[in-house]
């Protein structure tokens, strides 16, 4: 059992987000940890060491719901080199955003001119309402990188989207890459990534890294 | 006067100009003199404008003379003994001064610490002028210290809070050390009306301030600050340069001299917790350093960062308890419930070393090691959503339940004296 203050609980509760936004996010839907409720870590011998945490989230555009949900997180021994493994188990509904969803989906396929932003948010921690959608798939794209990148000795944010860039594609999906910075809290660098998204109201996200 | 002068500045920030234009006034004591002064409108070609017109006797004519006019205007009245009285020497010099004052205003450049926009970020400039005007405006409470110079020689001002009495214990404050934590800044100024609210309002702080002083840093390093502000928004460290380096600036808080350049911070300059080359390598740091020394009765020493909700004790640096913990970790709990009660914002606390990492060289193991019981560090709002980039409408709410934080700190400091 770890004390909930603990560090190293708070660390596994970022990589676990991170992967449940990458998993369940979208243009309109934004998961936020509202509270560690408990956790655990067991270590495997050979294995790793493998954490047991109960969360509750909250979705950012609806936040008087909560959703709770249990994550498995292990950090496999000796290795820097791949992710950790996350399950996640997510109890009841979370609120639809398929309206929203397509709406936004309507609205870039019409844009004549391909969408370009930047410092989303900005010094000042404004973002206007039309980019609020292209911030959150910023947070499924980071998700996915946190997912991937975590080791037990960081933890990571997203600290603001840089730039972001839609490509025009052929097929039904939309493309936008993103240049995000990362805010890592034990070096406290903020560097940045370039990822790519791809996006479809049925399909969802799929991540890539440039 | 003012609505005349208004209405010509409407006029001069289109094309006139009223440089050396001057208006002049008279006060006509006969009929003569009331004739002389009626004359003068006809005169066409010398282009009076009479904001007060001949009206009687005994009764003000104002008349704006512009400069070519002036001499014969003058020399009109004086030959027939006709007294006059230059009320404006430039109109132009006051127009501008107006149009200046306008500006301000229409800028919202605030005029007093109750005009000043507290939930907004500010640049340097304003907070150096904040910090003057609330001196000012309290010459009894508040004084204005310098501790010292950056890196770019910018100066190091603390905010004195005493009511009196010679080297009294005190508390120490300090935000923006790491300059990219905006929301630290901005609760700093926030802190300093605050305390002089309270002081007025003879509530709230008025009671430390019997017996106890509060010191306020609140821009601790203003060359990052600047830098955030020009450069690079998420700059955390000073300015400095050392050796033949490229990279610039050193984390403040690995630069103070407890288990200087140990594990939890990096000796890479290129990195944001270099450590620099030796403890208080850094101005920002030093003056601090110098300032706590020569005091020698600091009780209470609190330095405030953003972001993840936490409020931190010693130790960074070890893994070894501070022989205070228990009391720290109980002062640490009503503290955190305090700010709760305000918002619900959940805090977690603990010793640096457990709760966020290892840190070596930061700054309350410092002025614990010195002896100041009650050293502690914030981080505060938001866990990550935002996280530097807090949108400045939570400022006050932050400033507001931090501040119930450290009233908890503050009083039991002064309950506690040792």
């Amino acid at each position: 059992e770890l004390p909930l203050s603990h560090f190293s609980a708070a660390r596994a509760a970022a990589v676990a987000v991170g992967y449940l936004r990458y998993l369940r996010g979208g243009p309109g839907r934004g998961l936020e940890l509202r509270e560690l409720r408990r956790a655990r870590r067991q270590d495997i011998d050979g294995v790793g060491h493998k954490y047991y945490l109960e969360l509750e989230l909250e979705d950012v555009l609806d936040k008087d719901r909560t959703v709770n949900c249990t994550a498995e997180v292990l950090y496999r021994l000796g290795s820097k080199t791949s992710a950790p493994d996350v399950q996640v188990t997510v109890q009841g509904e979370l609120r639809s955003t398929e309206e929203a969803e397509q709406e936004f989906y309507n609205r870039i396929r019409s844009l004549e001119k391909e969408l370009v932003a930047e410092n989303i948010p900005d010094s000042h921690g404004n973002v206007p309402p039309e980019l609020e959608p292209i911030h959150l798939l910023a947070w499924v794209a980071s998700g996915y990188l946190i997912w991937q990148n975590s080791t037990e000795n960081t933890k990571f944010h997203l600290a603001q989207v840089k730039h972001v860039k839609q490509v025009k594609r052929s097929d039904e999906d939309l493309q936008f890459d993103y240049v995000l910075l990362l805010h890592e809290m034990v070096s406290q660098e903020v560097l940045p990534w370039e990822v790519t998204v791809l996006w479809h109201p049925q399909r969802g996200a799929r991540v890539s890294q440039s | 006067l003012p609505v005349l002068l208004a209405a010509l500045v409407a006029v001069a920030t289109c094309t006139e100009t009223f440089v050396g234009h001057q208006v002049l006034r008279v006060v006509p004591q006969s009929d003569e003199e009331l004739q002389k002064v009626q004359e003068l409108q006809d005169l066409e070609h010398l282009q009076l404008d009479f904001w007060l017109a001949p009206r009687g006797l005994g009764l003000p004519v104002d008349i704006r003379v512009p400069f070519p006019s002036l001499q014969a205007v003058k020399v009109h009245l004086e030959a027939s003994g006709v007294s006059y009285s230059i009320m404006i020497e430039d109109v132009q010099a006051l127009l501008d001064e107006e149009q200046m004052e306008m500006l301000r205003s229409s800028r919202q450049l605030p005029l007093d610490t109750d005009t000043f926009n507290y939930e907004a970020y500010h640049t340097i400039d304003e907070i150096y002028s904040f910090i003057d005007m609330l001196v000012a405006e309290n010459p009894n409470l508040v004084s204005k210290l310098e501790i010292g110079r950056s890196t770019e020689d910018r100066p190091l001002y603390v905010l004195k809070f005493s009511t009196g009495g010679t080297n009294r214990p005190a508390i120490w404050i300090d935000t923006g050390i790491h300059s990219r934590e905006w929301v630290t800044q901005a609760s700093g100024v926030w802190f300093a009306k605050k305390i002089v609210q309270d002081h007025a309002n003879n509530e709230g702080v008025a009671s430390i301030l019997e017996t106890m002083d509060i010191f306020l840093e609140i821009v601790t390093n203003p060359d990052g600050f600047a830098f955030t502000q020009t450069k690079n928004r998420m700059w955390r460290k000073t300015r400095s340069r050392h050796s033949s380096s490229i990279c610039v600036g050193v984390d403040p808080n690995r630069n103070w001299d407890a288990g200087f350049g140990e594990a939890g911070a990096s000796s890479n300059p290129c990195t944001e917790t270099y450590h620099g080359p030796y403890p208080n390598s850094e101005p920002e740091v030093k003056s601090i350093v110098d300032f706590v020394k020569s005091h020698g009765n600091i009780k209470a020493f609190v330095s405030i960062h953003s972001y993840s909700q936490l409020l931190l004790y010693p130790y960074g640096y070890t893994d070894t308890p501070a022989p205070d913990q228990e009391e720290l970790h109980e002062v640490s709990a009503k503290a955190v419930a305090a700010l709760s009660s305000l918002y619900g914002t959940k805090f977690k606390y603990g010793s640096i070393v457990t709760t966020i990492y290892r840190a070596s060289g930061s700054t309350v193991d410092w002025t614990y090691n010195q002896g100041i019981k009650y050293s502690f560090t914030f981080e505060l709002r938001d866990t990550g959503r935002y996280g530097f980039l807090l949108p400045a409408k939570q400022i006050v709410p932050t400033a507001e339940e931090t501040w119930l934080a450290l009233k908890v700190i503050m009083e039991h400091a002064r309950d506690n004296l040792y």
